[in-house]
């Protein structure tokens, strides 16, 4: 193996990392904030994937540019499922409302998986823009575009989401909600609505790495519980609390699963992330996601 | 009041004793195939279903990594039957040997709780999934002096037998001291843990009848299937399918995973020959509704119904 073929998988396993890291961020947000397990972010993320497909297929328009119509419509997807569904398990306590979160995001899982077979065929899909096969070579190691764009989208996404957390009123109120939230409503922030927005927020994440998905790999309607799983395994690995750690986790992960692919062979690059992620689990019992 | 819980016992007792000797004179009723393999299918769900009831519905306890010990019952039994072990050895090493990875994995896999345990199994399951997919990417298929003595009369037999079998285990159970003591330890495990309940204790007998169950359902299917690819019965599906007729029929209870597995064979019988999968959205939908609106699944729906229809019963008490 030639140090530059080492250097093009580490590259390759970082830029879908950051597509983790992305995605794993809206998982943590939404469960650092509500304690609610939404093992149906896969399926946003598939829904993002697929809005973008549809809006480069019928229209013609730059998936990157499409952002601007898919974000607004993932959060609207959020404020839906959280009012409709998961402000259901709002007021139980912490360990069952995890519990059933977990079984509803199940359910729904299962009904977006189905539905979008239903809607848009099992094909796998991938949008193929006229960019789609420029590459940057840098010192002979090769940096498709379209990847390369992603990535850039994932760190201003992060960027954003995290000075959002850390400057406005409603970010610190998140903050505050998620750090203890019968403290944080005592001193008045409306509980409510800080839920509802991180679950939009988390879905416009999901969403968000949907779209940079279909442009830069593929999608089908049985991507979702594949991601869920990715995202679970960079909140474990990455733990709560942070944006950029959480992005970092993701980076990482796509870096563990190119040494596997290098070391041990691609058939087992998933076995090498959830044995890594049970181990995790494992010496963590408390519930790794604890802060 | 008594009375008439003991006469609905009675009734309850004597309606069950007649639909197992009607189904047990099936075959010699019909030889339609798609009837016994429609009577298969349900006896098969009934069991898996049942066997995820046992942890989920009894102790608590979400396993969204339930498929693994179905895969590894099929496993064990068709490479021992192939081999030349009896099938219902080979059935039985199944049960033992899900039993065993189940202990093994119980131990570490307990020390999470709620939600971490079922990520985690979830994960579990996939490592074997995909491990199985990798090793053995092959089709397995029965050699052809097996497929010759093929009876699809005693495959209908043999599922309907480990179906009554699970039911009854389950019905032990719930009336065990143990059996309590998981239901305790369900409702809030602190609490139970405060009252004196072993909760890991109970959390492995109830993990070791669920995956001792679900390796013989696994081994069922083994026993059934002409071909099939190694790694089929380890998909995620058996865990779905498993948690749906469980919480749709009303999980925790021993008619709700009767009923849902009849329903869901059903729907997905009919279903299937208009539009692929379908049932799949039906069920994940009302999946979602007896979660958050009808925590009994269609066995309370029922009950609440027949309370609305017979006034005075249900109606009178409450007033």
């Amino acid at each position: 193996m030639s140090p530059q073929f080492l250097i093009q998988q580490l590259v390759f396993g970082l830029l879908t990392g950051a597509l983790y890291g992305l995605a794993a961020a809206g998982l943590s947000l939404v469960f650092g904030v509500l304690r609610v397990l939404n093992v149906a972010h896969g399926e946003l993320v598939m829904i993002g994937g697929y809005a973008s497909f549809w809006l480069f297929a019928r229209s013609g328009l730059d998936p990157f540019l499409s952002l601007l119509l898919t974000a607004p419509l993932m959060f609207v997807i959020g404020l839906g499922l959280h009012q409709g569904l998961f402000a259901y398990v709002e007021t139980l306590e912490e360990e069952p409302r995890i519990k059933n979160s977990l079984l509803i995001g199940f359910g729904l899982a299962l009904a977006f998986h189905n539905l979008a077979i239903r809607l848009w065929t099992a094909d796998e899909r991938s949008i193929n823009t006229a960019y789609s096969g420029a590459v940057v070579t840098l010192g002979g190691v090769v940096f498709p575009v379209v990847r390369l764009g992603a990535l850039a989208v994932a760190i201003v996404a992060i960027g954003a989401i995290h000075l959002f957390l850390r400057r406005t009123y409603l970010g610190k109120a998140i903050r505050g909600t998620a750090e203890d939230w019968e403290a944080a409503s005592m001193v008045g922030i409306d509980i409510r609505r800080t839920y509802l927005v991180a679950f939009a927020l988390g879905s416009v994440l999901a969403g968000v790495a949907g779209t940079l998905v279909s442009v830069g790999y593929s999608i089908n309607p049985g991507i979702g519980l594949e991601w869920t799983l990715k995202a679970l395994i960079v909140v474990v690995l990455a733990g709560l609390g942070s944006m950029p750690g959480t992005f970092l986790g993701g980076l990482l992960l796509g870096a563990a699963e190119s040494a596997s692919t290098l070391f041990i062979g691609g058939a087992y690059r998933e076995v090498v992330a959830l044995v890594i992620f049970l181990l995790v689990l494992m010496v963590r019992p408390q519930g790794l996601f604890g802060r | 009041m008594t009375v008439n819980a003991r006469a609905r016992g009675t009734i309850t007792a004597g309606l069950a004793t007649l639909v197992l000797a009607m189904l047990a004179i099936l075959p010699a009723w019909t030889a339609r195939t798609d009837v016994l393999n429609l009577g298969f299918l349900i006896f098969l769900y009934v069991t898996l279903a049942q066997s995820l009831n046992a942890l989920v519905g009894f102790a608590g306890q979400i396993n969204l990594g339930h498929a693994a010990f179905f895969g590894i019952g099929a496993f064990v039994m068709r490479w021992l039957w192939i081999s030349g072990v009896h099938p219902y050895l080979g059935l039985l090493a199944g049960g033992v040997v899900a039993l065993l990875f189940g202990l093994v994995i119980g131990v570490p896999a307990f020390r999470l709780r709620g939600a971490y345990f079922a990520i985690g199994t979830l994960g579990l399951a996939e490592i074997l999934r995909i491990t199985v997919g990798n090793v053995l990417p092959v089709v397995s298929t029965l050699p052809a002096d097996f497929i010759t003595g093929y009876s699809l009369v005693h495959r209908y037999y043999l599922a309907l037998g480990l179906a009554v079998l699970t039911v009854a285990a389950l019905w032990v159970l719930g009336r065990s001291r143990i059996g309590l003591g998981m239901l305790a330890l369900r409702e809030d495990e602190d609490a139970a843990e405060a009252t004196g309940v072993n909760t890991l204790a109970h959390k492995l007998v109830a993990l070791a009848i669920s995956t001792a169950l679900a390796g013989l359902a696994g081994g069922l299917f083994a026993f059934y299937h002409v071909s099939y690819y190694y790694q089929l019965p380890f998909s995620p599906a058996w865990t779905f399918d498993a948690l749906l007729i469980a919480f749709v029929g009303g999980v925790g209870t021993l008619a709700g995973p009767i009923v849902g597995a009849v329903f869901y064979v059903l729907m997905k019988e009919i279903l299937t020959r208009s539009l692929v999968e379908l049932h799949l959205l039906i069920f994940g939908v009302l999946f979602i509704l007896v979660v958050i609106v009808l925590p009994g699944g269609l066995v309370e729906a029922a009950s609440r119904l027949r309370r609305l229809l017979v006034p005075g019963r249900g109606l009178s008490q409450s007033r």
